[in-house]
């Protein structure tokens, strides 16, 4: 499952190939590992208006252990390091005169910005600007972020996170998120944080110390990645996947001195039984992800009953189900659940011959924003990641060129790992991201479908 | 004075599905199979790492190289290396043996916690060198001199090259385990269609308890199979009757491929614990094994039949008890042949059995047949001889969860040797 395209473009050979010919050339990405600095170089903030957040960022950095240089320094300066980040405060837009200061901050810092660099946007949501004019420019960052996400080479990604005025607590866990190694394929994206208790003191290195989690579909592919990254980040994993996939569940299960769970998720007394167990064995669970999911393609003209039913059975139906039966059963989910649903690409932009899967990932993000408000009140969170382009068995055995084309279809030019989508639903498991809730996190690397 | 005992709590258990020999398991070993069974019960129950008290476990059919095969498969497995094991071998009663022998240590306070299990492939079995060739290189071991080499060499013949192959026979007879068992048929008057009617309902039984889920949370699929290969849903009496027999001769022959159970490979396990060891890790107790009995038969000399021991070791059991047989909610009768289960029911009714062999003033009586091997045995399952045991004191154990606290269950197997194993579990 090695990118021979990525390893050829960097080689050096094919560095003078593909830059003569003018091919895309992917990047290695920076993947988190543990004990990584958030940052691997300096920072630099700066901000358009008057903006509240500029300090806090600068005291989250230097936390971390992150040079923050100061934004005079690399107006027009050689010297000095490359830039590892680039923060914008946009929180003090007063309308689209001000964005010019945007600009004027982020070109010369832009320019400087290493491989696998972050530009990260920080802003109020639109709807809740005092003018229209202060809309349009809060919107418009929508606009310079995905364009800019699209302009940055060298594994380099940018993304706007909207926070809204008295939501700054719920800030600190996803910037860490998308400055670190944990959202290399993560781009082009914006994301809105809502007031939220965020509990202190959380260990960066294992942010799951002590908590449950229950993965479904965890025997293979993502859900083994999933799984995986839980266990590396302190949690107890209860891995779930059906009868016929035991073998391999208990591997991943015996990798990661987690439990496996056979269960056929769309059994009528799946959801109780889930339930009866994580309290019986685990005094109720954290973190669910709700990963199983099936494709049965086919153009809709052609597509068989079965074929419809057995997708939203597995892809939709089971994840209300359980999530409904963890609800209801007192005790299952334990105070400060998160909840993390596997959409898709799919979902979002259509795929020809997946009217059945589509609709079923789709019908993911209604259920996780309907949801929302009812997990909010509980201290708990629910949200999806939609995953694009993602290198795993399934996509192995595509044939080379449709491979080839759609792993180069975003502005990274190269497909996700399991990994990536491991560790955005990590990021969301987190007791920091308290203030995340009813978002759909695209990890595709800002692929040009569904954008 | 005795110390006071405590009765081993059965957490729950493990097998792989069962294979049809030189089937999907036909070049996995004992090892490889008990090894993948043990793997699958520590991640069932989160395990990884941890030290039990003992692995007991053991295998009928075993190579001169798997000496240590229990303790050999705890390395391989992902439980603590200074988990202690220990081999044993009961013919067909080995795995409910090493399930008793844990319960005991655990019962006495030796230990806190357990695992029994078996593991018996017919597809990788042993094949020794020739008894007159394995004579001659040992003599020619013993040689110092090369006279003597040469004269134990002169003791080489060409006949020597043919191996020997285990038999399902008895050594003592000479006549195959099924051959004992038509002899018995026969003797009971054990008809066939009653044989195919109780086939039948293993078959159905067993692939039910599948479709409901019952096997979840007991079997890891391994090698590709997820069920037990000798299982067949759609059977009936119909096809059955079309089978020729294939023990016994004659007109009367009764027992055929379809109502014996076949050649299996396969391996179960069983945790055991003390209900303070459960508790502390969340674990479930299913059932307690309350209670075990041994017994044997002169089947060479004494005039019974080779698979009658249950039928001994059942009214000791009860007696010691206090129960009768009409006292259980569930019956765990393993099926080796159809027969053999018909014949055990049918000699616990008969009041000239019970009387004149037994030494009973009345009979034991009959049991509610909808109460036995209500989610199949091994007719349907199959029976790898020392994984049985395992197999059906984690299907009872879970029955009786099932069905409530206070419900009570018998195991019969009937085993090589003219012995027999049976126990009392209880939720």
């Amino acid at each position: 499952m090695s990118d021979w395209y990525r390893d050829f473009a960097n080689s050096g050979v094919g560095t003078t190939i593909t830059k003569q010919l003018g091919l895309p050339r992917p990047a290695v990405l920076r993947r988190h590992e543990p004990g990584q600095p958030l940052l691997p170089g300096p920072a630099v903030v700066g901000s358009a208006g008057e903006g509240r957040l500029r300090d806090e960022l600068t005291r989250l950095l230097r936390d971390a252990g992150v040079t923050v240089v100061s934004p005079a320094t690399v107006d027009g300066g050689t010297d000095g390091d490359r830039l590892a980040a680039v923060l914008l405060d946009a929180t003090g837009l007063t309308g689209p005169a001000d964005l010019a200061a945007a600009h004027d901050f982020l070109a010369p810092a832009v320019k400087r910005l290493a491989p696998s660099g972050r530009v990260l946007v920080l802003a109020d949501p639109p709807a809740d600007a005092a003018s229209p004019a202060q809309a349009a420019a809060r919107q418009a960052l929508d606009g310079l972020v995905r364009s800019l996400a699209k302009e940055l080479r060298g594994g380099a990604t940018a993304n706007l996170v909207q926070v809204p005025l008295g939501a700054e607590a719920s800030l600190a866990g996803p910037v860490r998120f998308f400055l670190s190694g944990r959202a290399a394929y993560v781009d082009g994206q914006v994301l809105t944080v809502t007031a939220a208790d965020v509990p202190a003191g959380e260990d960066r290195e294992r942010p799951l110390t002590g908590k449950v989690a229950v993965v479904t579909g965890a025997a293979r592919g993502i859900g083994a990645a999933i799984a995986k990254v839980l266990s590396r980040d302190g949690a107890h994993v209860v891995a779930v996947d059906v009868p016929a996939a035991g073998e391999q569940l208990a591997q991943v299960a015996n990798e990661i001195g987690g439990t496996a769970v056979a269960l056929d998720i769309t059994g009528a007394d799946a959801g109780t039984r889930l339930a009866q167990q994580l309290i019986a064995r685990h005094g109720g669970v954290d973190v669910v992800v709700h990963n199983a999911g099936i494709t049965r393609d086919k153009l809709l003209v052609n597509m068989d009953a079965a074929r419809w039913n057995s997708v939203m059975a597995v892809n939709l139906q089971a994840q209300l189900d359980i999530t409904q039966a963890l609800l209801d059963t007192e005790g299952a989910l334990k105070p400060g659940a998160r909840v993390i649903s596997v959409s898709s690409q799919s979902g979002i932009a259509g795929n020809r011959g997946q009217t059945n899967y589509a609709a079923s990932k789709a019908g993911i993000i209604g259920m996780v924003r309907a949801w929302a408000p009812e997990f909010a009140r509980r201290g708990a969170t629910i949200n999806a990641v939609a995953p694009g382009f993602i290198v795993t068995e399934m996509t192995a055995k595509m044939p080379l060129g449709t491979r080839e084309v759609g792993s180069r279809l975003n502005s990274l030019q190269q497909g996700g790992l399991p990994v990536d989508v491991a560790e955005t639903i990590a990021f969301l498991a987190q007791p920091g991201s308290a203030g995340v809730n009813g978002q759909v996190v695209r990890v595709c690397g800002q692929s040009v479908l569904g954008a | 004075m005795a110390a006071p005992t405590r009765k081993a709590a059965i957490v729950g258990g493990n097998r792989i599905p069962f294979a049809r020999s030189n089937g999907a398991y036909a070049r996995a070993s004992n090892q490889d199979m008990l090894t993948a069974t043990l793997d699958g019960l520590v991640a069932r129950f989160g395990l990884q790492g941890q030290q039990v008290g003992e692995v007991v476990a053991g295998a009928v059919l075993k190579h001169a190289r798997d000496f240590n095969l229990t303790r050999e498969s705890v390395l391989g497995s992902r439980l603590s290396a200074a988990t202690p094991a220990y081999d044993v071998q009961q013919a067909c009663g080995t795995g409910l043996e090493a399930a008793v022998l844990v319960a005991n240590k655990i019962a006495l306070g030796q230990i806190e916690s357990g695992i029994a299990g078996g593991t018996d492939t017919t597809s990788d079995a042993p094949v020794a060198v020739n008894e007159d060739l394995r004579r001659v290189l040992m003599e020619l071991n013993r040689a110092k001199t090369v006279q003597q080499r040469l004269k134990a060499l002169a003791g080489l013949r060409p006949g020597q090259l043919a191996p020997e192959i285990p038999r399902n026979a008895e050594p003592r007879t000479g006549l195959a385990m099924g051959d004992h068992a038509a002899i018995t048929a026969r003797e009971w008057e054990i008809g066939r269609e009653e044989q195919d009617e109780l086939t039948v309902r293993s078959h159905q039984a067993l692939a039910a308890a599948y479709d409901r889920g019952f096997f979840d949370d007991l079997v890891t699929p391994f090698l590709g199979l997820s069920r037990d290969a000798n299982l067949r849903p759609d059977t009936s009496v119909e096809k059955l009757a079309k089978l020729k027999p294939v023990f016994g001769q004659g007109e009367g022959a009764t027992m055929t491929a379809g109502n014996s159970t076949p050649l299996t490979d396969g391996a179960s396990a069983v945790l055991l614990a003390s209900d303070e060891w459960a508790a502390e890790r969340d674990l479930p107790v299913l059932a307690h094994l309350v209670d075990a009995q041994t017994a044997a038969v002169d089947y060479v000399h004494g005039g019974e039949g080779l698979l009658m021991a249950p039928a001994y070791a059942v009214p000791v059991l009860l007696e010691r008890n206090g129960l009768t047989l009409q006292d259980f909610d569930f019956y765990e009768v393993h099926e080796a042949f159809a027969s053999t289960v018909l014949a055990t029911l049918k000699a616990w009714e008969s009041p000239a059995f019970c009387k004149e062999k037994l030494g009973l003033d009345a009979p034991l009586g009959s049991i509610d047949r909808s109460k036995l091997n209500v989610n199949g045995s091994s007719l349907a399952a199959g029976h790898p001889f020392a994984a049985t045991g395992g197999r059906i004191v984690a299907t009872l154990a879970k029955l009786l969860h099932e069905a409530g606290p206070g419900k009570r269950g018998l195991i019969s197997i009937c085993a090589a040797g003219g012995q027999g194993v049976v126990a009392i579990l209880e939720s």
